[in-house]
């Protein structure tokens, strides 16, 4: 049978199918998490289909499994779905993630599992439908869809008191943008008459979307901002740190980054190339202070959550440089660094988790010694701490070394002092991982490990984490396989953007005298 | 003999990979001598692989390079990396200390280890060193010699830190990691400024495209030096110069043989294959080279002038060590490339011969390494005594040992290269050849000659004892290389034909540089060889009148010279000013600056101002819900016709923005 046609619609209902199911289904014993479980990996299954069903020779801006059928008809709004190198494997991505995100969950969340897993489900609905909505107004649906399940996740099932306090900052500083968003795109409708993205691009590409430059400038801007917040970009991410400490272990594994890299560089690239490139370097400045300003912090956390959320910023940072340098090399290594850091991310809060699990405590001060006691857990830790930090022949160095050689490359003015600043990410992150490393593990036995017993990985754990470290060397060693790809989205990009960007500049300015002489 | 297969030049670096997963997964679980069986399996097997390649290369007709077939790594458009494997004459020399000194070392470390803790895992980790050294040194391109380079990086760090649950250990696993990062840095921009520039990571097509180009230096093409210092950035991290020297010392923390491996025979000595290796990018720069040769010299001399006054026996070495690569810094400096590599071989014979004899005497005396509680050991541990004499008087540069031969053609390439500094590039490696000399008699002394001065208390008198002979097997071969080993490169001026540097030739052919040396002739060369050996005859006396004839006398020297002896004995306070000037005020300014001024500030506060802002707003809105469906439908309707204001009117609106 050939579901190439439905795989898309597949993916994205069979979760929210899933959480009507774990809504009826009683919440009794171990119900919940194997039904979740089951969902997850049915999901993750099905998107197993894309790869291998992808077609690797076809040119970007062709989008496969696509399905476009009329949905409203004034405004006119269409169901159209769609995938493409950019999105392929964001979406095999999220869908390893979520059973990995269930099993890391089984003890951690013992109350209201219900309501958990069904919010977290509808977390997967709404980043799957965000990566494969080609309509803007769906997509936009799926956006603020993405918000809701995340903040009650965080004032529900948080850690401590300020639990409240991080829901609503996480919300406001996504709602907020998100208005903007939305006038913004409600402009776009209404100067062409479409919220169909590939159109969309068309015009854009024609510079037909408004003659008038400073209101695309405002409408670029209401889409960068809204993305930048929800990365988060230096300095918009106010709200990070208090939801990463909050949020629950498999919650922050889908918390940051991904979904709004991607709507960059989907719909501001696509839509506003001008605007993009123009406001290339700001982007790439403020993403070398977060590099640089996310690796401090991080080095002198005692909190390990907090420690992890600066490194959240600084790595995310790294993404952001890649994708503004406009070079091929920036974007393929930008986008394949959101698979990296999905999964190297993923790994580290997951043994976060089970060290909370086991002890109680982010508090670094009160570990020590751990390495006597764990010795799956600490060779885990390292494992995921190398790949954090960019070890050759690990995922992330592959990644991190396509983006620093892009930002080499880049037609930008000070690239050489501005790869050279973003390089020290490399040392200040060895230099953090490391002390974290030290001192949870290394040296005397802490007040914690001492007053409790722990245990070493089950099972279970055991399940969640291997895969990951699998991918780790697979990533590493094999990256052409996922680069295959993202390659030809990154080499459009680079041409659409860059080449023309000096003709285009002209165009304008010319469009925008006569517009200005006939007025 | 048929030669060997291209093609099995992947098992020199996958078979040790193959040891480690065996022994870092089932090795808790194995008997001791299974895990040894299997680490030493997987390291003779590529030492026996080398010596086959040895046959295949050596043969009448052979070619001077051999590659294997490439397979991809990352490939994008515009930009590809691949796994190539590549064997030149050079790489030949490294494979062979890699692995034979490596295997010497399994060997010994079998008894040194016997009754450690976490065996299994000591021996895995020393394989997943082999393997990544063996990537480091076959590696055709830049990346991948990267991958070897950061992998050697990741096994010192396991290594250092063996004995994770002291803090000393810890720290120092720690500091050489992060040391090693900075080197790194530059490492990586120097391949990001290569591919701006050449397109390419590739060894032959980076250093092809620089051959073709010879007039880059005379345009003034900016980017060729900033990539050698850059890469010279690197390798001072690898190699422990000046100024990121400092992670060395304090990785004498993990076990002895691992000193003897990673932190003098082969990991140490990849920042001068490297620049040996890139010798077409570093002789297009003049600027580099002299400050290859500078930095080269100034370490080697600094190094061993703290070597002097050490009292740990090890830490004697590892300054030793930091100041025997500063030779071989200066070689390369000087466009002696050979002379360099030559140094390396034959360092890696005696130094690893030192590490491992002094080893011995850590076992022997159950783990003292301070130098003021021995004395005495020559008779009760002879055969360490006879072996390590040979390293010392290798190192020290006495005829016809081997570190004579090698020290001498430096000093010679030094003195006679077109280098402006070259008279004082060559006094400062006179200089140091002298305090080397000094330093080492003086350990000699010190731990196998006079009074027994160790601890008498308990049973430490009576359980000195000569080691097993599977450690001391390792110690008569190397001492035999220490020996015979410089005998390889004797130059034509002592009645050699120089056979090393021809060896190298096709390597590093450089016809200008020959053209220099052979007008000078070889009564210069005799001159210069006779000086060094003087020196290093007048570091002996010192060191034996100091130490051993009139044992007081260097504690009233340095009782008489109180500030010199503190500069020295507290290493020039160089840890300590990195600390107080870099990582304290660094530390200080994100703590206070960024953490509390402008995270607390401006970042949240900003957040908290939003927030009051909204509650302001919710405040205002609460006023206007009034419970009545027509006045919500009123703002509704008010809503929605701003919203098409905006739509009909906007761009107009904005026009005028």
């Amino acid at each position: 049978m050939n579901i190439d046609h439905i795989i898309l619609t597949l993916i994205v209902f069979v979760p929210l199918a899933g959480a009507l199911l774990l809504a009826l289904l009683p919440d009794r014993g171990k119900t919940m998490q194997w039904a979740a479980l089951a969902v997850t990996l049915f999901t993750f299954l099905l998107t197993l289909h894309l790869p291998f069903h992808y077609s690797y020779a076809s040119p970007s801006g062709v989008f496969q499994f696509e399905q476009n059928l009329p949905w409203i008809a004034s405004p006119v709004i269409r169901y159209h779905l769609g995938v493409d190198g950019l999105s392929m494997w964001l979406m095999v991505l999220t869908g390893l993630l979520a059973p990995l995100g269930v099993l890391i969950s089984w003890r951690a969340i013992d109350s209201r599992k219900k309501l958990f897993y069904v919010l977290f489900l509808l977390q997967q609905v709404a980043m799957m439908g965000i990566f494969v909505s080609l309509d803007l107004f769906l997509y936009y649906a799926f956006w603020e869809m993405s918000l809701i399940p995340m903040a009650i996740l965080i004032s529900t099932f948080g850690r401590t008191k300020r639990r409240r306090l991080a829901a609503i900052k996480y919300f406001l500083y996504a709602f907020i943008p998100s208005a903007l968003l939305l006038v913004a795109m409600l402009w776009v409708y209404a100067k062409t008459g479409t919220f169909d993205l590939p159109k969309l691009a068309d015009l854009a590409a024609q510079h037909a979307i408004s003659p008038s430059s400073s209101a695309l400038w405002i409408a670029s801007l209401g889409f960068l901002l809204a993305f930048s917040v929800k990365i988060p970009v230096f300095p918009l991410h106010g709200w990070l740190v208090d939801a990463i400490c909050e949020a629950p272990t498999a919650a922050v594994m889908v918390l940051a980054g991904k979904t709004a890299l991607y709507s960059i560089l989907r719909f501001s690239f696509a839509i506003f190339p001008e605007q993009s490139h123009r406001i290339a370097p700001l982007m790439i400045a403020l993403a070398v202070i977060g590099i640089v300003y996310g690796s401090l912090l991080a080095l002198v956390q005692n909190d390990l959550k907090q420690l992890a959320a600066y490194s959240t910023l600084g790595h995310l940072s790294f993404i952001t440089l890649g994708i503004f340098t406009f070079t091929i090399a920036g974007l393929d290594g930008g986008i394949y660094q959101i698979l990296n850091h999905g999964i190297s991310g993923g790994a580290f809060f997951m043994l976060l988790g089970l060290l909370y699990e086991r002890y109680g405590t982010y508090d670094i001060r009160e570990y020590g010694g751990l390495a006597q006691k764990l010795p799956w857990i600490v060779t885990l830790y390292a494992i995921t701490t190398l790949s954090i930090i960019g070890l050759p022949m690990l995922n992330s160095f592959v990644g991190e070394f396509l983006i620093l050689s892009g930002s080499m490359q880049s037609p930008f003015a000070h690239r050489h002092i501005l790869t050279a600043l973003a390089t020290t990410g490399v040392i200040l992150s060895a230099a953090y991982m490391m002390r974290m490393l030290q001192r949870v593990f290394y040296c005397d036995l802490g007040s914690k490990p001492q007053a409790v017993a722990g245990w070493d990985l089950d099972t279970r754990e055991h399940l969640a984490l291997w895969p990951l470290v699998a991918l780790f060397l697979a990533m590493g060693l094999a990256p052409s396989i996922w680069t295959r790809a993202i390659d030809t989205y990154g080499t459009a990009v680079n041409a659409a953007v860059l080449s023309p960007a000096t003709p285009t500049t002209l165009q304008v300015t010319s469009l925008q005298t006569t517009t200005g002489g006939a007025r | 003999m048929n030669p060997m297969p291209t093609s099995y030049l992947w098992f020199i670096p996958l078979l040790p990979f193959a040891g480690f997963l065996i022994n870092g997964t089932l090795g808790r679980k194995l008997p001791r001598t299974t895990v040894s069986a299997v680490a030493l399996f997987f390291t003779a097997l590529p030492a026996a692989l080398v010596a086959w390649l040895w046959a295949t290369m050596c043969s009448a007709g052979a070619s001077g390079v051999i590659e294997t077939i490439s397979r991809p790594w990352i490939a994008i458009t515009d930009f590809t990396v691949d796994f190539t494997l590549t064997v030149d004459h050079l790489t030949l020399i490294m494979l062979t200390v890699v692995t034979g000194v490596g295997f010497l070392i399994h060997i010994y470390s079998v008894g040194y280890m016997a009754h450690e803790e976490g065996y299994w895992r000591f021996f895995a980790y020393l394989n997943l060193f082999m393997f990544f050294m063996s990537v480091l040194v076959l590696a055709s391109n830049f990346l991948l010699l990267f991958v070897g380079w950061e992998g050697v990086g990741l096994a010192s760090y396991l290594l250092i830190g063996f004995y994770f649950k002291k803090k000393s250990a810890a720290d120092a696993g720690k500091k050489a990691f992060i040391v090693n990062r900075i080197g790194d840095f530059g490492f990586l921009l120097a391949m990001f400024l290569l591919i701006v520039h050449f397109g390419s990571l590739s060894f032959s097509q980076v250093f092809d495209t620089v051959a073709q180009h010879p007039g880059w230096q005379a345009q003034g093409a900016h980017f060729l030096p900033a990539i050698c210092l850059l890469l010279i950035l690197g390798a001072a991290g690898k190699s422990a110069q000046i100024p990121l020297y400092i992670w060395l010392p304090d990785a004498m923390e993990g076990p002895t043989p691992v000193s003897a491996l990673i932190h003098a025979a082969t990991m140490v000595t990849a920042g001068v294959y490297m620049v040996a290796r890139c010798h077409v990018l570093f002789n297009s720069s003049p600027l580099a080279l002299s400050v290859v040769a500078t930095i080269g010299a100034a370490t080697a001399i600094f190094a061993a002038s703290i070597g002097m006054v050490q009292h740990d026996i090890k830490r004697v070495l590892a300054y030793s060590t930091i100041s025997q690569l500063g030779y071989m810094f200066l070689a390369c400096g000087v466009g002696a490339y050979a002379a360099g590599i030559f140094h390396l071989l034959t360092h890696a014979f005696f130094k690893a011969l030192l590490f491992l004899a002094a080893g011995s005497v850590i076992h022997a005396l159950s783990g003292e390494q301070d130098m003021r509680k021995m004395g005495g050991l020559r008779t009760r541990t002879p055969i360490t005594f006879w072996t390590m004499s040979a390293g010392v008087f290798a190192i020290a540069g006495i005829p016809p040992f081997a570190g004579f031969f090698s020290k001498d053609e430096i000093l010679y390439r030094a003195f006679t290269s077109p280098n402006p500094l070259h008279i004082a590039l060559w006094l400062v490696g006179l200089l140091t050849a002298g305090m080397t000399s000094f330093y080492m008699f003086r350990l000699w002394f010190k731990t196998f000659f006079g009074e027994s001065r160790i601890d008498q208390h308990g049973d430490g008198q009576h359980s000195v004892h000569e080691s097993s002979w599977i450690m001391l097997l390792p110690l008569v071969i190397l001492a035999i290389l220490s020996v015979v080993g410089g005998w390889v490169g004797i130059p034509a001026a002592l009645g050699g034909n120089n056979a090393f540097e021809h060896f190298l030739d096709p390597v590093f052919s450089n016809p200008a540089a020959e053209a220099a040396v052979s007008t000078t002739g070889h009564g210069l060369e005799l001159i210069l060889a006779a000086i060094s050996v003087l020196v290093a005859a007048l570091g002996f006396c010192f060191a034996y009148v100091f130490y051993y004839k009139k044992p007081g006398t260097a504690n009233a020297i340095a009782q008489r010279n109180r500030p010199a002896y503190a500069i020295l004995s507290n290493k020039y306070w160089v840890d300590e000013f990195y600390n107080i000037y870099l990582v304290t005020p660094l530390l200080m300014f994100t703590r206070g600056i960024m953490e509390l001024i402008f995270e607390r500030g401006v970042v949240n506060g900003s957040g908290r101002a939003a927030g009051t802002t909204v509650r302001g707003f919710a405040w205002l809105t609460r006023a206007q819900i009034s419970g009545n469906i027509r006045s919500y439908a009123g703002w509704l309707a008010i809503g929605a016709a701003v919203v098409m204001a905006v739509m009909i009117f906007g761009s107009s609106l904005w026009a005028h923005l």
